[in-house]
This record gives C-alpha cells, structure tokens and sequence, in this order.
C-alpha cells in the first residue's frame, strides 16, 4: 500500500445529515476530472473503494465509505455557463441549489425541480434522481438533464443525454455515483414570471381526505405537499393540512419587478426581526418526545383549520427545510432518521392505516409526516410510483433503537406486499431483501452489467451501495 | 489489484456498530476482550501472531454470533514496518475504526544463573517497541479523525523496578509513561486513551511466571473489568481494583527499605 500518498493525516470523520452515523475516511477534495482520475489510480493501487459527496445532506449513507476514499466535490463548484436567453445552464456537480437559483431567480428562472433544502448539489440530485413537490407533474430532476459529463473508474470520459448513450444516461442519474462521477450537467431551467407563488393551504380531517385531496387536486397545481400528524390517532388518524401551489402567469404579479428580486426570496435570519433562528433549533429539543411533539401537533393542525390562499416567494415554499438552521440537531445526540415509502394510489391508505397504527401501538410516532404526490419515470433505480410518498422522521435514542429496527422491518414488508418502492437518499435501513424485492431482479442484473462495465474493479462503492446491494 | 472488501453486517442508525482492533488477541486477555466485544455489539479485527491460535479463535466466535463479526490478521509486531499498511487495510476492511486494544506482550522472566539479554530485547521489542510501531499511527489517524479510543494493556509490574525481571517491568513502565504521553497529547482532540494495570491474571504467562501469584483473576473476569472502563471512557485501571491501593502502598515504600525486599 502506498503509505505515501494515502497520509493518515487526511483521515477525517464524516457524518450523514441525521448525525446518526459517523464513518472516518481519506478525503480528497478535486478540482478537475484530471484529478478525480489520479484519485482512481490511486484507489485501484491500494485496494480501496471511492465514494463521491457533495454537501454531505444525505439522510443515510450515500456520502460515506468508511475506512475508504471519499471525494469531496465541493470545490468542483462553478456554472460553466448560464444563458438567460434560453434559461439553459451548463454547472459542475459541486453547485448547490442554492448556487444555483440564486444565479438564475433575478433573471427570471427557477430549477425545474428542487428539494426540500437548498444545500444539496446538482451531482448529489442527479446520483439520487431527487423529486420535489411537483413530481406527479414535472418528475425528478433527471429529467430535466439535457446532457451530462462524466469520468468513469476506467479513466474515460463519457458524455450521455436521453439520446447519446442514452442507457448510460438513465442508469447514471439515480445510479448513487455507483457508475462514474459527473464532470458537468446541463439543464433546462423553468420560465417565472413572478417571485411569488399562489398558495391554498387547506386542512385535511383524516388519512382517507388527506390522499383524495392530493390524487384530486394534483391535477389543478404546479405543486402540492401534505403535512401529516403522525401523532394523531382513532378518526383522526392521517390528518394534515394541504399546501398547494401554483406559478403566476404573466401579467398576475403587479409588482414584478419587486418580487423577482433576490433581497425578497431570502429566508429572513430573525423571526418578528429580532430573535435569532439559529438558536432555535435549542428550544425545539424540550418538545422532541412524544407527549411534546403531540402537543405541537395538534396545536399546528387547529392553527391550519381555517383554509386561506396567500402568495408567498419561491424559496420560502420550497426550502422549508431550512427554516430553522440546524433544525436536525434539536433530535439530540443520537440523531433522527427517516423513512419514506413510495405506494401506489390505490394501496396507499391500507397501508399507512396500517402503519400509523402499528406506530401508536408500539409508543414510537414519527415527529413529523411529509406526503407527496407521485407518478412513475423511467430511470433505471427509479423510486417513482403512481401514487404517494409519506415521509417520516423518527428521532433515535439509545433505548428504542432495538424496537424501532424491528418497526421498520414491518413497515418493509407492508410497503412490499402494497407494491410499494422505497428511496435510496432517505431509508437508512433497507436490506439487500427488500432492495431487490421492490427493484426486481431484472432492474439490478441490468444494473450490475452496467456497473461491470463501467467500473471493472468496483472503484466505486459506499456504505450505502454495500447496505443494499450486499457488496461487489 | 482489485478492490475486495471482506463482507461484514452493515453499520446502521439503528444498528450501530463500534469497529474495534486488537492487537495480541490470540490468547489471554486478549482473546477474552474478543469474546467480549463481540457480545457487545463491535465488529472486530484481530491482529496475533500465531495463525492457528488466531483462526480458531476467529471461527469460534463467528459461529456463535451466526454472523461474520470478526477478521483476522497474521502479524508479529516486530515487524514494525508492516504496521501501518497493516492499520489502513484493517480500517478499510472494518468500514472505520472507533477502539484499539494492544494486549500484545510478552514475559521471559531470567534465570538468575544466565545473561538474560536476549529476554529482556524482546520484551522491550514486543511489550514497548511493539506499541509504538501501532499507535504511533493510530494517534495520528485518531487525531486527525477527533475521535476515537486506545487501550493499553500495561501492567502493575510497570509500577516499580524489582529484583525479579528488570526487563519486564521495564517494558510495563515503558508503556504505561508512553500510554500517558498518548493522553496528553490526545485528550484535546476527542480521543480517550486507558491505561489497564492488571495484577495476575490466569493466562498462559502466568503459567511461565516464576515466584508467588497471589489474587490471580480469570481473563474474563480481566476483561468485564476493562470493558466497563472503556464505556465510561476512564484514564486509568487496576483490575481487580484492590490492585489500586495495593500498588499505592508499594509505589510509597521508600527506596531505603524496597531495596532490602526480595518482593
């Protein structure tokens, strides 16, 4: 081994977003291809794996690779070239969202998909195929690429789009870096024509409501998300509260010009201006137990009772996740994780009921439940159904982490038998099993042949694709 | 080369795992440690130098945890240059590395009738040199890192010259001053660095011990006691604990009257 070049000094431990796993690795931080190459070689030497991370925003362990090479891809992070004429940008994979609609917002363009937090980059969106509020109209962000770069393990350089290498092109977006590592991506922007969006915020008195209101209403938005009370149960079990929203046509915002600026889609630092949001996340902690979070619940919900229609700016709709800083810390020092189900439509309410149930029943709520509407897209690892996704956070501690494990394993198997999918940035714990239950055997043959081809000598692995895949 | 992992459970949230290194596990303390760790969650590497003994040790407790929890690696510590390629093969196959246990040691007490010189260097080699080839490097991964844990296997021999085995207790007190150093310089960086002094304990060395072995404890019963110190992240232990006051009472005898004992 080549003592050398792989200096224990570089040994840095790196954590998921969820600070619930730590996994020390040498990092190497590349400002070329040429580099990420050399980085290759040097892997291949030593016998050791290499794994791509962007922000580190994963909720699991896509970024990880304990005791192996993780490639720090931050400082790959210029827009190549952006024409506002067109709204086409060429980027490299370290560009954050944040990057980049903050580029492209004052001129009058939005990503056409965009998640939760703006601190993801493109190369991480594009490894995980990310969906936002808007999947059932727009898709994930796939599919928006109208070309990408990449280097493979081999040392070649390849470049795909939905026509030129097109299987490439399908595998690699949702591949989780398990193929090659992008060099540049080029995407197509959505058209504004406003700062604002129109939002309908509505509540939604039980599950049954909740997803009738999402499957009908879909249809009449450019975007819709669901709050869901977990903590709620009986004939209430499934209650939230819908925001839907839509783009303002030309001419519905008067105040154009204002509402495009930049000053006006920032997430403002001080809540009523004075108190400080990055502490807040220390005042969240004495509510993160059950009976707290049942509280907030339920006090959020009656606050949502009343159905109002308001405009608020793009970033603020989108990146509520970013909110309050640092939010996930308030989980405490085992951290939180969180597991998200795709099902389809016609299968999804069964199967929560019988998931909500089983959660109140064993004393474990999840503290907060996103669900989206979805429909099915055509990349290789796709999570995309046509139906829903409920996203939920549970908060681990040292004492339910033995009963949470086996939960979960039984919310696997509903989810299985519902036909369900699951989604690789999110689910922490799916096993081997249950990957090529949800995947079939036919999606991951496909895919070992490509990964055969494209990396001979499994360069490219993280913990995750060991966690699923069971290794080379 | 081609890039082979040695397949173990995942890491999870849910399923955390400490990933442990020990180095002299064949036997002794060490292989109880092993047995130890393992019930309690760690996946392991374990470092010895007899084969035999290492691999048999390994299947043993592959067998009853029904899973793949330990790896073994074949390597004398003398052969101090093989240590750090060593360790970056070990983290990479372990996914990480969060404890270090060196047990490895070796005791060659004299026979008063003959030079002893060529015990006393391998005890010095093994005992003291052996642990800096290992954790020279694993301070500076655990430093780099913010984290991490070193447990040395040192001895209450290391307390005081005596008549018996100048080269033994030379290499205990060796290691317990280096062990310190160790501390010192890593506390600040997140990492935890225990000192075990053991008083006798049944292993193969104490069956070549020459002299009374007064209070000996099974290796077990030396490993319950270590554990329960590296959960509470502790600087230092004797083990059993009577050993702490006894080695307080013979650290104090003043020189005048130790050297006229043939304790």
């Amino acid at each position: 081994m080549d003592t050398a070049m792989l200096p224990l000094s570089k040994f840095t431990s790196l954590e998921n977003f969820g600070h619930s796993l730590r996994a020390p690795a040498y990092v190497f931080k590349p400002a070329s291809a040429d580099e990420i190459s050399e980085v290759f070689q040097l892997a291949k030497k030593n016998g050791l794996t290499v794994t791509a991370r962007g922000a580190g925003r994963s909720y699991n362990d896509a970024s990880l690779n304990g005791g192996g090479i993780v490639l720090d891809l931050s400082a790959m992070n210029k827009i190549i070239n952006w024409d506002p004429a067109t709204g086409q940008v060429r980027a490299e994979p370290g560009v954050t969202l944040q990057q980049l609609w903050q580029s492209i917002e004052p001129e009058g363009w939005w990503p056409p998909v965009v998640s939760g937090t703006m601190f993801t980059t493109l190369g991480g969106c594009l490894g995980a195929n990310i969906h936002g509020k808007n999947n059932f109209k727009m898709g994930p962000i796939g599919e928006h690429v109208l070309e990408f770069s990449a280097i493979l393990p081999t040392g070649a350089e390849v470049t795909c789009s939905p026509k030129k290498n097109a299987v490439l092109f399908y595998a690699m977006i949702s591949g989780l870096g398990m193929l090659g590592i992008f060099t540049s991506i080029t995407m197509q922007m959505k058209r504004l024509h406003s700062g604002l969006l129109e939002v309908d915020a509505r509540p939604v008195r039980n599950l049954h409501e909740h997803l009738t209101d999402l499957l009908d209403n879909a249809p009449n938005y450019d975007y819709i998300v669901g709050w869901l009370d977990a903590t709620a149960s009986g004939r209430s079990l499934g209650r939230g509260q819908i925001h839907a929203a839509r783009y303002l046509h030309e001419g519905d915002d008067p105040e154009l010009q204002k509402t495009m600026l930049l000053k006006n889609q920032v997430l403002p630092p001080r809540i009523f201006g004075v108190f400080p949001k990055s502490i807040l996340h220390y005042f969240m902690s004495p509510f993160m137990n059950n009976l707290g979070t049942w509280g907030v619940n339920t006090g959020k919900y009656i606050a949502s009772l009343p159905r109002h229609t308001f405009r608020e700016s793009h970033a603020a709709f989108h990146f509520l996740l970013d909110y309050v800083p640092n939010w996930e810390l308030s989980y405490g020092g085992d951290g939180l994780i969180q597991y998200q189900s795709f099902v389809p439509k016609e299968n999804a309410e069964a199967a929560w009921t019988e998931m909500l149930r089983l959660s109140h029943k064993r004393g474990m709520p999840s503290y907060l439940g996103v669900t989206k509407r979805h429909r099915p897209d055509k990349f290789l690892l796709s999570h995309a159904v046509d139906g829903f996704s409920l996203a939920m956070d549970f908060k681990v501690t040292n004492s339910n982490r033995a009963k949470l494990s086996t939960m979960l394993q039984e919310f696997d198997r509903i989810v299985l038998d519902a036909g369900g999918r699951f989604y690789f940035a999110k689910n922490s714990e799916t096993t081997p099993e249950t990957t090529a239950r949800f995947l079939g055997e036919e999606t991951i043959a496909k895919f070992r042949k490509l990964k055969k081809r494209c990396d001979p000598h499994s360069i490219l692995e993280s913990d995750l694709y060991r966690r699923v895949f069971g290794g080379s | 080369m081609s890039v082979q992992k040695p397949f173990l459970p995942p890491a999870t949230p849910l399923k955390p795992r400490l990933r442990g290194l020990i180095i002299g596990a064949s036997s002794g303390m060490g292989a109880a440690l092993a047995h130890r760790l393992v019930r309690e969650g760690y996946t392991l590497a374990l470092v010895a130098r007899r084969a035999d003994l290492l691999n048999a040790l390994c299947d043993e407790i592959n067998k009853t945890s029904n899973e793949r929890r330990v790896l073994s690696y074949v390597h004398d510590v003398t052969n101090y240059d093989e240590a750090p390629t060593l360790l970056r093969r070990i983290v990479s196959d372990l996914g990480g590395l969060d404890t270090v246990i060196f047990t490895a040691g070796v005791n060659y007490p004299p026979d008063p009738a003959k030079d002893n010189f060529d015990g006393d260097r391998q005890m010095l080699e093994v005992n003291l040199i052996g642990a800096f080839a290992w954790l020279n490097p694993i301070a500076e991964m655990f430093q780099s890192a913010k984290g991490g844990q070193i447990v040395g296997i040192s001895s209450v021999a290391g307390d005081r010259g005596r008549v018996g085995n100048a080269g033994y207790n030379t290499s205990k007190a060796g290691l317990t001053t280096y062990l310190e150093a160790l501390r010192n310089r890593l506390t600040r960086h997140g990492v935890n660095v225990l000192t075990v002094k053991p008083g006798f304990v049944k292993t193969d060395m104490l069956k070549a011990a020459v002299g009374p072995t007064p209070f000996a404890i099974p290796a077990e019963k030396a490993a319950d006691d270590i554990y329960k110190a590296m959960r509470a992240r502790k600087q230092q232990i004797y083990t059993p604990w009577f050993w702490r006051w006894l080695m307080f009472i013979i650290r104090n005898i003043p020189s005048v009257i130790f050297r006229r004992m043939d304790f």
